[in-house]
């Protein structure tokens, strides 16, 4: 992909900020970029840098103005970016992979039927695709330890309802736009509501509050309405995880 | 001996907060915290503190409150009536709250947030790594009538009776802006037209951000209707799909759709937090440079907030208007706060 000429770019976000953006719309090698970018920024241990995230295409960066000035952050970052291809080069190490027990349909979640009309899939089909499809955490946002997750087979680029969904409980996985997401609080929605799980994602009374990282990949794994209710005593809801190497 | 506050009544929204929690944005979470950082810094500087101790964050209404031991309380903020056992006490000071005593303060004259603060600061549970609530991510829960507040102990006993002049930042007014990524998107006639409107504060507003009203056409951008969502700080602007500008504060998402014609300076977002519904606000570009110059000023006069409280009672020869003041630790002639506003 020639993204040499206009990507990464580097801007200032308000006054102790910076963003490092990999592209203007959310693709795999952008999100990767930027993944790859911030670890690589956290090695560095650079003087008054003091919290770094990365959104869907981004790496932003905060720090306090009276360590380190916009105009020398700006050339050690342009040196950095400067170092590699972000866009190919291997993600960070120390991701995790999670395999989460998911019921498709069901009442425990009424629109996968519609979700694979609109894909153009069976339901069958539909679930065959989505629990064999390993999905990165791309980001996280909205609510606390929230995943947007990605990227799905391209079938998948469906749009968002044009009404809300009242509420979809927590645990509830969501498809729109070749993105599944995993809600950490019951919230209205204007996602297609395919899959209930158990997994707690916001624990704030434990040493661990936030699950997911940006990075870590899942897979749902399909089950059923049975055996998913033997596992909603467990924080985790069956999931287990193995770190990736 | 553990000191405690009863919270006998509580209006609605009342919240305990501090400096908020920073390091979550990976994860979802954005700083919280007080809505008035200011407010936090005078109430140290009034009790002898550090910043990081928790207080009672108001909006737009106080309460009824009692102290289980002897404390020092003290008052900052949106002006706000206060009595103890029925006798009027000053905002912007420090006063002591004996054992049994009742502290009644009523709604804010002037501004949203006032802010209680006691010796020893609120002790309530650290969740990650803060006392604040934050009630969009599900942390923590509002203030309720009935509720005991666990008191820390206090070093500085006896520290009472101060008082401090406040910046002035609860009738709206300028406020600077810096260029952010996404100000490109906004034509140079936009950008003037921002300039040279002067909004007012809708009644639509809270601790995640508050909406401002326009007269006459809002403000659109073609180019930011389809950009990916990106990360958010407090203080950004959004022009929100009707053309409204909305300024984000300590409790905003991390990231968001809607384009940002700038970002706010943290020093002027005080007076955003503390506009009431109506009031006049106004933005004026200033450069990076500026903004930074400007940053590091207000930190400098924070850190020595300390240096400029002074004894509400002072020199009788040396006070012109004599009367105005308090002559009694903690009572006053009664118009102090219609003054203050």
């Amino acid at each position: 992909m020639p993204l040499s000429l206009e990507w990464p770019r580097l801007c200032t976000l308000g006054v102790d900020g910076f963003l490092v953006q990999f592209g203007d719309r959310l693709s795999e090698q952008a999100n990767r970029a930027a993944l790859t970018f911030r670890a690589a920024l956290e090695n560095q241990n650079w003087d008054g840098i003091e919290e770094t995230s990365t959104s869907l295409v981004s790496t932003y960066l905060r720090f306090d103005p009276q360590w380190q000035t916009h105009a020398d952050l700006r050339v050690m970052l342009k040196g950095l970016l400067a170092q590699q291809d972000w866009f190919t080069g291997d993600l960070p190490t120390g991701r995790r992979l999670w395999r989460v027990p998911t019921v498709y349909g069901t009442t425990l979640a009424p629109q996968l039927d519609e979700a694979a009309r609109v894909a153009g899939m069976t339901v069958d089909e539909a679930i065959a695709s989505v629990s064999q499809s390993r999905v990165r955490v791309q980001t996280i946002g909205f609510a606390p330890g929230q995943p947007y997750l990605g990227a799905l087979p391209p079938a998948w680029n469906i749009p968002r309802q044009t009404a809300l969904t009242d509420k979809v409980p927590e645990g509830a996985l969501a498809v729109a736009i070749q993105q599944l997401v995993l809600f950490s609080v019951t919230t209205p929605t204007g996602w297609r509501h395919i899959g209930q799980t158990a997994f707690r994602l916001f624990r704030p009374e434990t040493e661990q509050p936030f699950v997911l990282r940006p990075g870590d990949e899942v897979i749902f794994v399909s089950t059923s309405p049975e055996t998913l209710a033997q596992m909603t005593r467990d924080a985790d809801g069956g999931a287990t995880s193995e770190v990736i190497t | 001996m553990s000191c405690s506050l009863i919270v006998h009544q509580a209006g609605q929204g009342m919240t305990i907060q501090d400096q908020g929690r920073l390091g979550y944005l990976e994860y979802g979470l954005s700083r919280g915290g007080a809505a008035d950082h200011l407010a936090i810094a005078e109430g140290a500087a009034l009790l002898g503190q550090d910043r990081c101790k928790a207080t009672l964050e108001m909006a737009g209404l106080g309460g009824e409150f009692e102290a289980t031991e002897d404390m020092r309380i003290a008052l900052t903020g949106a002006p706000m009536r206060a009595s103890i056992d029925g006798g009027r006490i000053v905002w912007n000071a420090s006063h002591a709250l004996p054992k049994g005593a009742r502290l009644s303060i009523g709604g804010a004259v002037a501004g949203v947030y006032g802010y209680l603060h006691v010796g020893g600061g609120l002790e309530t549970t650290v969740k990650l790594g803060a006392r604040s609530a934050h009630l969009a991510a599900g942390l923590g829960s509002p203030v309720f009538a009935d509720d005991i507040l666990p008191v820390g102990s206090d070093q500085s006993i006896g520290q009472i009776g101060m008082g401090l002049e406040p910046s002035q930042r609860f009738d709206g007014g300028l406020l600077r802006i810096v260029p952010s990524l996404q100000t490109e998107f906004f034509t140079p006639e936009q950008i003037h037209h921002f300039e040279t409107t002067e909004f007012r504060r809708d009644t639509r507003g809270n601790r995640m951000g508050v909406r401002l009203q326009t007269k006459g056409a809002g403000f659109q951008s073609e180019a930011g209707l389809s950009v990916v969502s990106e990360v958010i700080v407090p203080g950004d602007v959004q022009i929100t799909g009707d053309g409204a500008p909305f300024v984000l504060l300590s409790e905003c998402q991390t990231t968001g759709g809607y384009p940002r014609i700038g970002t706010v300076l943290p020093a002027d977002l005080p007076r955003v937090a503390q506009a009431c519904a109506g009031a006049v606000l106004q933005f004026k570009f200033v450069s990076l440079e500026d903004a930074v110059e400007i940053e590091s000023r207000e930190r400098t006069k924070r850190q020595n907030l300390r240096q400029t409280i002074q004894p509400l009672i002072r020199d009788p020869r040396k006070i012109p208007n004599l009367l105005s003041y308090q002559l009694i630790s903690g009572v006053t002639a009664g118009d102090d706060i219609e003054k203050a506003s």
